[in-house]
């Protein structure tokens, strides 16, 4: 990746910033993505994460800064833009309907249609086939495309999410905290899938507050802390001590450290 | 970006994404779940429901004439009359809204009619056509105001609840100076589009039934020689067409995934491309369309319009889709469902008259029945959505 100075990004943020009334979320955020990497964005709570990758995709319009896809300006006014450029987003708060089933979920807004007397049909037999591929790829077993998303662990319903992105051509692919309402297992199964994706070319984004998450899959390492970046570390060039540090802030979670004996 | 130095946690990943893909799929379990598939479906509880009703009233009422060709019609066209109206409210809560203007709205189209083709004498398809346009207008406005404010659709509704009714009695009050209109069927009286509405379908084919002694026959009086039922109403077909229209949308096409979307989490909806607006806005005025389609066939049948007309539909048209198994705060249920719904209530309520039943007590029977649907619809729902 020594490389990555000639290679266009995929996305740049530039200087972004993001005013909510008097608060300011972010106070001016860069950022590269590159292809195939998994640019891990870590932050405290109310770090402006969320409110970064919404601004990356079109969900909030930035009250300042661009965004440039393949070196060329855009400006998103909605998420179907975003979409349209490439740009998936994994909201934190997810995009599944847990009442709705597994295939209906992974071809919502997509439907596959077919033509019947001159109606538009939903082809639920290749909305069905298509999904049970889908998820067989990235190794869950469905006990059927109508198996309701609601009957999934919460790592199923993000391996999902994601598949669905990629299934539908995403570029860049955002999770906003994909890991942490889950276990162990579960998560690892997120991670695998993070590493998958990746391989495959698409451009991660992953957002977390668990260094160890970050480390387990994240090429690069960008802090964020109250809306403001220190720049972006590469593996290897930074501890996990480090990226603690940078998150907390540099100096609170030294005096925690002691108090808690080294486990957060 | 070297591969070799991920470190050996991602690698842990690696391998147990390998177990999860080789794991081999219980060929019996399928089975089974295939099977369960096919009977446990959002409809179970209005099928079974339907069935315990019929077994009921096959022992109660039987030999009451129920069951008998007459019977049968009169049962049906009450069924079918909250059938139409179940039809809208099923796919408008699907979509996550409620629309409790129903009942007022029934009333006010009446009364439209009654006022533009009687009192202004207009013809009888343009004051039904005009009529429809209204209030299909009116649907689109109660969803513009919900979606634009963001108000409960319960609230914004309620108000034209009033609002309608309020209208329903001041109109012809200031205009003939009664709250009865008559004289609409003379009104119709050979026109295309009243006809699409109050007509009867295969005449001749249930007279030559009556004649064949198949469907008995008046045996006096200026019906003499018609059979006891002379035709299919209008008001049936009408049930049958949009029960079988909103259970293809619902099911079959895109639009139908946009409507279970929009009322299970109109946020993700939102996230992934789907007009949730629009769909909203659209079920409202479908609502509207089927509270208008019920007016028109009721004020062809009374032949006038009253201002009183359509009381409590609303309700009766929610609690008509509840039994079928939809859920109130939207996202699931299903059409089939809501017209067995419908078709329980009707079904009761006139049995209950055949098997002469003190009347009061149709409502006893309606809150045991709702009771027992939606405790039923629920565990079959937990079943199929694993809700938690
Ligand atoms: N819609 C909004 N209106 C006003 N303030 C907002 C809004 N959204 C976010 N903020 C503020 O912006 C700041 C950044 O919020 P953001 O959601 O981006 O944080 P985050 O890093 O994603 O946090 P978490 O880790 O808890 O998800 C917070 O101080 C928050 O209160
Ligand atoms: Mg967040």
């Amino acid at each position: 990746m020594n490389s990555q100075a000639t290679v266009t990004p995929i996305i740049e943020m530039r200087n972004i910033r993001k005013h909510y009334g008097p608060v300011i979320a972010l106070a001016g955020v860069s950022i590269k993505i590159y292809p195939g990497e998994c640019h891990c964005l870590l932050g405290d709570n109310g770090a402006g994460k969320s409110t970064f990758i919404k601004a990356m995709s079109g969900v909030v319009k930035p009250t300042q800064g661009d965004i440039f896809v393949n070196g060329e300006q855009k400006f998103f006014n909605n998420p179907r833009d975003a979409m349209q450029a490439g740009i998936a987003t994994v909201h934190q708060h997810l995009a599944m309907i847990p009442l709705m089933s597994v295939s209906r979920n992974f071809f919502l807004g997509n439907e596959p249609t077919k033509k019947i007397a001159g109606i538009q049909f939903y082809d639920r037999k290749h909305a069905d086939s298509k999904t049970m591929e889908a998820m067989s790829k990235m190794g869950i077993n469905l006990r059927g495309p109508d198996q309701a998303v609601g009957t999934l662990s919460g790592g199923e319903r993000q391996t999902v999410a994601i598949s669905r992105a990629v299934h539908f051509g995403a570029r860049v692919l955002i999770l906003d905290e994909p890991t942490s309402a889950l276990g162990v297992r579960q998560t690892s199964n997120v991670l695998a899938t993070i590493d998958k994706v990746r391989n495959e070319g698409v451009a991660v984004v992953f957002i977390t507050h668990n260094v160890r998450h970050a480390l387990a899959v994240g090429d690069r390492f960008t802090v964020l802390n109250r809306g403001q970046t220190h720049g972006t570390a590469m593996r290897g060039d930074i501890t996990p001590e480090d990226l603690q540090n940078l998150m907390a802030g540099g100096q609170e979670l030294a005096t925690l450290e002691g108090s808690l004996g080294g486990t957060v | 970006m070297n591969k070799s130095s991920a470190p050996f946690l991602c690698k842990d990943y690696r391998v147990n994404l390998m177990n999860n893909k080789l794991s081999i799929p219980d060929e019996r379990v399928k089975e089974m779940s295939t099977f369960r598939n096919s009977l446990i479906r959002p409809e179970l509880g209005g099928i079974i429901g339907t069935i315990v009703v019929f077994i009921i009233f096959i022992i109660l009422a039987s030999d009451s004439g129920m069951f008998s060709s007459q019977g049968v019609l009169n049962w049906s066209i009450v069924s079918a009359q909250f059938m139409i109206i179940a039809v809208g409210a099923c796919l408008l809560m699907i979509a996550g809204e409620f629309d409790l203007s129903v009942g007022s709205m029934i009333g006010f189209a009446g009364m439209l009619i009654a006022i533009f083709g009687v009192t202004f004498g207009w013809p009888m398809w343009m004051a039904i056509l005009l009529t429809f346009a209204i209030c299909i207008a009116i649907g689109a406005l109660n969803g513009f105001i919900c979606i634009r404010t963001g108000l409960p659709s319960f609230i914004v509704t309620l108000a034209f609840l009033f609002i309608l009714r309020g209208f329903t009695i001041f109109l012809p009050q200031t205009i003939e100076r009664k709250t009865i209109i008559g004289g609409i069927r003379e009104a119709a009286e050979g026109d295309w589009l009243g006809a699409v509405f109050g007509e009867k379908l295969f005449m001749g084919f249930f007279q030559y039934l009556g004649d064949l002694g198949i469907i008995s026959v008046f045996s006096r009086g200026t019906r003499a020689g018609e059979p006891v039922v002379n035709g299919i109403p209008m008001l049936i077909v009408w049930a049958l067409i949009l029960v079988a229209f909103g259970h293809i949308l619902l099911t079959k096409t895109r639009f139908g995934n946009w409507i279970f979307a929009s009322g299970g989490d109109a946020e993700a909806a939102r996230n992934s491309g789907v007009p949730v607006n629009k769909v909203k806005i659209l079920m409202f005025m479908f609502t509207a369309f089927c509270a208008t389609v019920f007016a028109t066939c009721q004020v062809m049948e009374f032949g006038s319009a009253g201002a009183d007309r359509g009381l409590l539909k609303e309700f009766e048209a929610i609690i008509a889709v509840v039994i079928g198994g939809a859920l109130l705060t939207g996202g699931y249920g299903s059409v089939i469902g809501a017209a067995l719904g419908a078709l329980i209530f009707g079904v009761v309520q006139q049995g209950l008259f055949f098997a002469g039943v003190e009347s009061s007590l149709f409502r006893v029977f309606l809150g045991l029945i709702l009771l027992g649907a939606v405790i039923l619809n629920t565990y079959i729902r937990r079943l199929i959505t694993g809700e938690r």
